[in-house]
């Protein structure tokens, strides 16, 4: 047989599968073809960056129908192992890490690897393995053992300095207790403790991330040094307007105004570009890729999966806000890339993975023999 | 603890964790749901409330306006000669970020075309203020030869490269320099003065002379340019809108090329100075001061060598003696002092006074000498100019008295600047009690109010001053401002209009008959043999009428009057005055001379050769 008309035959189907929900995977394809018409922009009609970019998502993409093909149970069987293995590495890049200003980066010779992506899919994994297993809705002792699993690769994460992905881990497993049910007036008492522990938290940050969070304070007081990147980055997504200024015809990226524009600030890109009319179309596609995962979360068979499933999907949130919210000046700078959007290899193909365990889950969800 | 939480028969309640996810999976659903309206109300605010504010930013961040720089005016004589031009010119410029190694660079380049320490100076300080990737001039007014020579190694210097630019060069050279002055790079004292707007752009500004006096005229407004900038201010693509510049005028002076030639020519670079005046309308003809200098030195930044040697040269060439030489002027006083006497009623035209070689202030034993021993017996006005008898004038002096002397003899504009239109002219010295209180805080005593009658003592002129006193002399007692601006012109093809002149003084001459006595001394002195200056117009087609002056060059602290012929030649300050033709006068001449045996000797000579010069080029026509 023709291997073409064989790979044909493969991919028709692997379409048609019912392991494969067809909203979130059209939703995700549009996303990255977003993505890529948007880098194309901001890197300046680079076409080797867009191939880069294409060729991550290609990877993410084989990656998630691989992990589609796995069951959820085969996942929590071997949820412990994958925990306990990214935890080493994070712990091996805390010793032998390379990169630059931040140590994040482990060398495995072919590839060069982030340790704390792999950490964003094992440790929702973790919490949802772990509370399987108890009574819900998890009680303080409960909560004592999932604070202890989140923090220890949280803290490995944010001493190397990545406060942006340790938020992420910690989010995602704060959503997977969220979502066990953890009762309201307890949510409340953790989140008083928290808001009094936040001086605690200015102790234990680096220099520039607190100079960052002055920065967000109030910009204008250094408009040239520190202040700069969020002004510029306001100034364009506001002389974006309701319409935008047209692909590729964003001033404030294409004459270098704007920092890190194909990275971090790529939102602000878009927004100068597209407009008001783009930024709501963006946010209501990440809004519905959230909303199909949490369908996807509460049709699945057991409770592991819907946890899994659900804390992935809000997590996916998360970025979403924090890097919106940085480019608008809403929030304070913290390196979280806009999902499958900004440049950048590692998240790009962890969140594809991420949404491979989803369809994985929609595939053995309930009332499906499988 | 694990195992009790599952041990069997406490089976977990699938269906009410179910049902209790899907609430939590929609209460984080409207959670989420109301961040993102959060959000997207955020870029409301910035896209919408905030946009018009952003979007002005955004444009001032990426407009960036580029000023073009006018083109300068250009400068002709009254006959049309080119006197200030720009031409275009080659100049190496470095771009410094496309240069791997400056030093080697520079080195290699300076066996292809010379560098001077002065350039490469002056290349290093420019090098810090501006950026990498400006184009930064290297060396200015390349010759043919040199960019030849360029050419054909071009390969050798990546970053190096060879640049047109306009420049301004004075064909005439040092025969004008004083008149014209020249135009230099804008400094940091200039830069305080300036209209940041209009100099946007233009790298020199009017130094001295002409090209100082009507910069505003001369330099034009520039236009503008719209273009889009990147962060580092680098220029991208077209410009977005461009508003052309408006170039300078052109400026026509009084000043005649041929006549400045001849004086020039005549002075032979001895210092001194000519200044030659039409004294119907005050229109400077001529206005020479040697030894001169080339201005075309000036333009590009002169070297620190010829710098040092003009400045340390004795002579002083860049001192315009024209308008700011200090001079005594001598028996070329006479003249006016004598109509002074005339119009005050102190003398009639035929009173006489006895020279007895010697004149004595009564009561006092100091003598005051004549020029000529023994005296020249009895003379009247007309004699006393023509053979520039001192003893009328020490006692005319003496009789007016300094309040009335320094009165009238600013009627001529003595002690005063002229306001001739060119920077840095000074205002000599008229003797008056005012100016010696102020000097000296001393009273004026009479024995210097007699050496003030013959030139001598305080008396401080400029030759544009004796000048300008002649012209109004010659023109029978009108004082007008002389100028060297005759016409502007919009553009190469524009008419000139002429530029209105400062109302004249009113005459101040009461009596005609008084004007034509002493007419008649000054024509002696060319024309009759017993006048000091007897045959300088011999072939001359109109009667020329003139005086001469000869002053000690003393120290002024002293009233001792020294026998001019025991004295060096090298201390005689020599003069002449002249005006042609004598009814009716259309010239009026000064030469001045630093040194020199006596004015008649020297300086008359060059008067001459001027007048001849005039003859031939003006003297027929009656307008320019």
């Amino acid at each position: 047989m023709n291997p073409f008309l064989h790979l044909r035959a493969w991919l028709r189907r692997a379409l048609r599968e019912p392991r494969l929900d067809l909203p979130l995977l059209g939703a995700l394809i549009a996303l990255a073809l977003i993505g890529l018409i948007t880098l194309y922009s901001a890197s300046d009609l680079d076409r080797r960056l867009v191939l880069n970019q294409a060729l991550r998502f290609a990877l993410g993409g084989v990656l998630l129908l691989l992990l589609a093909r796995v069951p959820p149970n085969v996942l929590r069987n071997w949820t412990p192992w994958l925990y306990l293995g990214s935890l080493a590495l994070l712990v091996a890049v805390a010793l032998h890490g390379q990169g630059r200003g931040a140590d994040r980066w482990l060398n495995l010779g072919v590839v060069r690897f982030q340790p704390s992506e792999l950490v964003k899919l094992t440790l929702p994994m973790m919490i949802a393995w772990y509370l399987h297993a108890r009574e819900l809705p998890p009680r303080w002792l409960t909560l004592g053992a999932v604070a202890m699993l989140i923090g220890a690769p949280a803290l490995l994460i944010a001493r190397q300095p990545d406060l942006g992905t340790a938020l992420l881990v910690v989010a995602s497993g704060v959503f997977a207790v969220f979502l066990a049910g953890l009762a309201w007036w307890r949510i409340f008492i953790l989140l008083g403790a928290a808001a009094g522990a936040a001086p605690l938290l200015w102790h234990f940050m680096h220099e520039y991330q607190r100079d960052r969070l002055r920065m967000f304070l109030n910009p204008e007081a250094d408009p040239l040094g520190n202040g700069w990147h969020i002004i510029q980055s306001e100034i364009a997504v506001g002389s974006g307007g309701i319409t935008g200024k047209g692909w590729h015809q964003g001033t404030q990226s294409r004459l270098e105004f704007l920092p890190e524009h194909t990275t971090d600030f790529v939102f602000a890109v878009f927004s100068e570009e597209w407009g008001l009319i783009g930024v709501i179309a963006l946010l209501a596609l990440y809004l519905f890729i959230v909303g199909r995962g949490l369908v996807i979360a509460a049709n699945a068979r057991d409770t592991y999966s819907r946890l899994l499933a659900g804390s992935i999907s809000m997590a996916f949130f998360v970025y979403v806000m924090v890097n919106g919210g940085m480019i608008t000046g809403l929030l304070p700078v913290v390196g979280v890339p806009l999902p499958l959007v900004s440049y950048g290899g590692t998240s790009a193909v962890s969140l594809l993975a991420g949404f491979g365990v989803l369809m994985s889950i929609h595939a053995h969800r309930k009332f499906m023999s499988g | 603890m694990k195992k009790r939480k599952s041990k069997p028969g406490k089976l977990k309640d699938a269906q009410g964790e179910a049902t209790r996810f899907g609430k939590r999976a929609l209460a984080g659903f409207l959670l989420i749901a109301l961040c993102l309206s959060g959000l997207a109300a955020r870029f409301w605010f910035l896209q919408v409330t905030r946009h018009a504010e952003f979007a002005a930013r955004s444009n001032s961040n990426r407009i960036s306006v580029r000023s073009i720089p006018p083109t300068r005016g250009l400068i002709y004589d009254r006959n049309g000669v080119l006197l200030a031009e720009n031409v275009a010119a080659f100049r190496l410029e470095v771009v410094p970020e496309q240069v791997q190694d400056m030093t080697t660079m520079l080195a290699a380049l300076g066996h292809v075309i010379a560098l001077s320490d002065d350039d490469i100076e002056r290349f290093a300080a420019l090098r810090k203020s501006k950026r990498a990737f400006d184009s930064i001039p290297l060396r200015l007014k390349l010759s043919e030869d040199e960019i030849a020579r360029f050419s054909t190694q071009r390969w050798r210097f990546p970053g190096v490269d060879v640049v047109p630019y306009l420049t301004r060069a004075y064909p005439r050279g040092a025969d004008f320099a004083h008149v014209i002055g020249y135009v230099g790079r804008i400094d940091a004292a200039d830069a305080t003065t300036l209209d940041a707007d209009l100099y946007a752009g233009t790298t020199q500004i009017g130094k001295t002379g002409i090209e100082r006096s009507y910069e505003s005229e001369l330099h034009g407004r520039p236009g503008y340019e719209q273009v889009e900038v990147n962060v580092d201010k680098r220029v991208i693509g077209k410009p977005i809108s461009r508003v052309a510049p408006t170039p300078g005028k052109n400026l026509y002076l009084s000043i005649d090329a041929r006549l400045q030639r001849a004086a020039q020519d005549a002075l032979a670079g001895r210092p001194g100075a000519v200044v030659a005046i039409d004294p119907r309308n005050g229109e400077v003809l001529a206005l020479a001061s040697a030894p001169s200098f080339d201005p075309n030195l000036f333009v590009n930044g002169i070297a620190h060598a010829d710098y040092a040697a003009l400045l340390n040269n004795a002579d002083k060439p860049l001192l315009n003696r024209a308008i700011a030489g200090g001079f005594t002027p001598g028996s070329t006083v006479k003249p006016y002092l004598g109509l002074g006497g005339l119009e005050l009623g102190l003398r009639k035209p035929q009173d006489t006074v006895l020279s007895t070689g010697e004149f004595f202030i009564p009561g006092q034993s100091r003598g005051y000498r004549d020029d000529v021993r023994g005296g020249q017996g009895l003379v009247n006005l007309r004699q006393a100019i023509a053979r520039s008898v001192n003893t009328y004038f020490y006692s005319l002096a003496l009789d007016m008295g300094i309040d009335r002397f320094s009165a009238w003899m600013a009627n001529f504009g003595f002690g005063k600047p002229t306001g001739i239109d060119l920077p840095g002219e000074a205002a000599g010295v008229l003797p008056s009690k005012a100016w010696k209180r102020g000097r000296f805080n001393q009273p004026f005593y009479p024995g210097e109010t007699v050496i003030a009658g013959i030139g001598q003592g305080y008396w401080v002129i400029t030759p544009v001053q004796l000048a300008n006193a002649l012209a109004t002399l010659a023109d029978g007692g009108v004082r007008r401002v002389p100028h060297l601006l005759h016409a502007l012109q919009d553009g190469l093809n524009a008419p000139r209009v002429a530029v209105s002149q400062a109302k004249p003084a009113p005459n101040f001459i009461r009596n005609p008959a008084n004007w034509d006595a002493v007419r008649q001394g000054m024509i002696d002195v060319v024309n009759d043999p017993s006048g000091t200056a007897h045959g300088l117009g011999d072939g001359f087609p109109f009667v020329i009428a003139g005086k001469t002056g000869t002053a000690e060059r003393f120290s002024r602290t002293g009233e001792e009057w020294t026998n001019i012929a025991t004295s060096a030649i090298s201390r005689h300050e020599v003069l002449f005055e002249a005006f042609t033709p004598a009814d009716a006068p259309r010239v009026a001449v000064v030469v001045a001379l630093k040194e020199g045996r006596s004015g008649a000797y020297d300086a008359a000579p060059i008067a001459r050769r001027i007048l001849d010069a005039w003859l031939k080029d003006d003297g027929g026509s009656d307008t320019p």
